[in-house]
């Protein structure tokens, strides 16, 4: 289970720093989600791999599992939405000024 | 209202905004009215903030009075008293050289204002790491907004870049968060000093590490050497005014990695010294870097963000060696450098409306139809910029020369100090011959028509920078004695233990596995 995790995790990491580095804003801002899809999945691991353990106190249960992550998890997520779908819509100013969706559309400077 | 003073910096501003975005259609007069009255009310807020936090006691606030470490507590202190009265300040200025125009050129500039004010203000009271990122990312998503605010294509793609970036600095800022929470339990940053000390020594090479990462993240937003390189590109792209502000956003990227240092990396051995080796020669070079940007800078507020540059490396000097004086100095230095690069933003926006479409390059432009006034605050400011007696400048270098000469490589940073002060000079010097003492070029005809006098909300914004710079200068004693105290009590980390987490061997500590 943790070598699966790790591996996925590498993955989508790996594939998100080589999206970033792509010329178009478009495979930039798909990075930009793979790689806060690893951040999101790695905070949320910070708890430890636990599959049967509930993030609740309940009576006669003894095992269970750290909540804070998940609250965590929800904030970066939502953070993370808010600020892609601002990073869209600039992508889209400057395609509308440029005509291009390249990052550095527009010539010199 | 006292209990509830550390809240108020950040509620102030969240009002202000949320009531802009009702009146947002209710006219200009109505919203510059109701910024302008939040953030001089802030700005009222920090000096009594200011003058709370000098009787030296560790004010915490707990929200929803959940006790540390479970639940997120505002710590006001000296030092983030002095960060926040300095904020509000700004804004002030900010806010009155916006109104002269700047804010006219798009839409909801002052709600995104309100929203950088209380994201700047949050990130200064925090006594939490997740806290802090969650106000780290408010400040930023309204610098994203007040960026690529007036429109155009320079500003959506500095936009751009600024926003990949800066997301990029986030997904690291959580990655170092997650696993630090994992391995420590904890993420308020006086029991994150606490957890550090009993870290396995099989584990502490990533707590190490993942410290180090956390440090990195900050010093991306301060912009220091190999990760700085997205600030003139940044600075040059914004409004003026609202690069005046983005003044202090480098500030806070200093004031984190310095408060994180002080309060959590300095408790454990394992983690004492991890940064000093890289920070000294990192600082160096990103002064140097700041004086070549400023030698190859088309226009003044290209100049301009290079100084910042080289501010900020000064300033990280201090945090690379944190000791009693080298902290006071930095503070001092930080509240001169914040004002004067402000201060020339402003002085830039003034200047550039009177030169028509040549704005603020380097080039020769239409004669200034008014220069008497500005040409002297623009000489004080330098004179402060360059380091020069008898202004501020001056005594901040002093302070940080006298501070360094016990450091590791005093030499070094005596003639990085000096050289600077120097370059500054020559090319402030340059600009002002070329703005001031050229005559009109030919080709370019008088230009009656624009402004003769910097528009009035300017002209008291940059009066006010000007007096704030002044007052630094002569009132060099008390503020930094207030420096002094606040090296003393940030460096006095047991004091935080108490205050913040209360009897911290009451706090259960689930132990990880």
């Amino acid at each position: 289970m943790e070598a699966l995790v790790s591996l996925a995790l590498g993955l989508l990491t790996a594939c998100g720093v080589y999206l970033i580095l792509r010329p178009t804003t478009f495979s930039v801002i798909l990075g930009l989600s793979l790689l806060s899809y690893a951040v999101n999945v790695l905070i949320f691991f910070g708890a430890r791999l636990k599959s049967t353990a509930p993030p609740l106190t309940i009576p006669g249960l003894s095992d269970q599992t750290d909540p804070l992550p998940q609250a965590l998890v929800l904030t970066a997520i939502v953070i993370g939405f808010g600020m892609t779908a601002y990073l869209v819509a600039l992508a889209l100013m400057s395609k509308a000024e440029s005509g291009s969706d390249h990052v550095d559309a527009g010539g010199e400077r | 209202m006292m209990a509830h003073l550390p809240i108020l910096p950040v509620l102030i501003p969240l009002a202000a905004a949320v009531l802009l975005l009702i009146a947002a259609n209710a006219g200009l007069a109505v919203t510059r009215a109701i910024s302008v009255a939040s953030l001089i009310l802030l700005a009222v807020v920090g000096a009594v903030v200011l003058d709370a936090a000098n009787d030296g006691t560790i004010r915490v606030y707990r929200l929803g009075d959940w006790p540390a470490p479970y639940g997120i507590v505002l710590v006001l202190d000296r030092l983030s008293a002095l960060m926040v009265a300095l904020t509000s300040f700004l804004g002030v200025a900010v806010v009155l050289a916006a109104v002269s125009g700047t804010d006219a050129r798009g839409r909801y500039f002052h709600a995104f204002l309100q929203f950088q004010m209380m994201g700047l203000n949050g990130a200064f009271l925090t006594g939490d790491l997740f806290n802090l990122f969650v106000f780290f990312e408010i400040l930023l998503l309204a610098s994203y907004g007040l960026l690529v605010h007036g429109g155009g294509l320079q500003r959506a793609r500095a936009g751009i870049a600024y926003v990949v970036l800066n997301l990029s600095g986030s997904a690291l800022f959580l990655i170092a968060l997650g696993l630090l929470y994992g391995f420590l339990g904890t993420l308020n940053m006086v029991d994150f000093g606490v957890a550090l000390q009993s870290v396995a020594p099989v584990d502490q090479g990533v707590v190490a590490v993942m410290c180090m990462l956390l440090v990195t993240v900050f010093l991306l937003k301060a912009a220091v050497l190999p990760i700085g390189f997205w600030l003139p590109h940044v600075y040059t792209a914004a409004t003026l005014p609202v690069a005046a502000l983005f003044v202090i956003m480098t500030k806070v990227g200093i004031y984190a990695a310095l408060r994180v240092t002080t309060i959590g990396l300095a408790a454990a051995p394992f983690t004492a010294d991890l940064l000093q080796p890289w920070l000294t020669w990192l600082a160096l070079g990103t002064i140097a870097l700041g004086c070549v940007g400023m030698f190859a800078a088309t226009t003044f507020g290209l100049l301009i963000a290079n100084l910042v540059i080289i501010s900020g490396g000064t300033l990280l000097l201090a945090v690379a060696e944190p000791t009693v004086t080298s902290i006071a100095a930095a503070l001092y230095y930080l509240v001169q450098t914040t004002l004067v690069t402000g201060a020339l933003f402003l002085i830039a926006d003034a200047l550039s409306r009177q030169r028509g479409d040549v704005a603020d390059r380097f080039t020769d432009g239409p004669r200034l139809q008014s220069f008497t006034a500005i040409g002297l605050i623009y000489l004080v400011i330098g004179v402060a910029a360059c380091g020069a007696p008898p202004l501020s400048g001056f005594l901040g270098k002093i302070m940080v020369m006298q501070a360094m000469s016990g450091s590791t490589h005093p030499v070094l940073v005596w003639t990085a100090l000096i050289v600077s002060g120097f370059a500054a000079a020559l090319v402030l010097a340059r600009a002002a011959s070329v703005f001031f003492w050229e005559p009109g070029a030919p080709g370019f005809a008088d230009r009656p028509d624009l402004p003769y006098v910097p528009a009035r909300g300017l002209s008291l914004a940059l009066v006010v920078m000007f007096c704030a710079v002044v007052a630094v200068s002569f009132a060099a004693a008390p503020v930094s004695s207030y420096a002094r105290a606040t090296a003393e009590q940030i460096l006095a980390r047991e004091a935080y233990v108490p205050a913040v987490l209360g009897d911290p061997a009451a706090v259960q500590r689930e132990r990880r596995p």
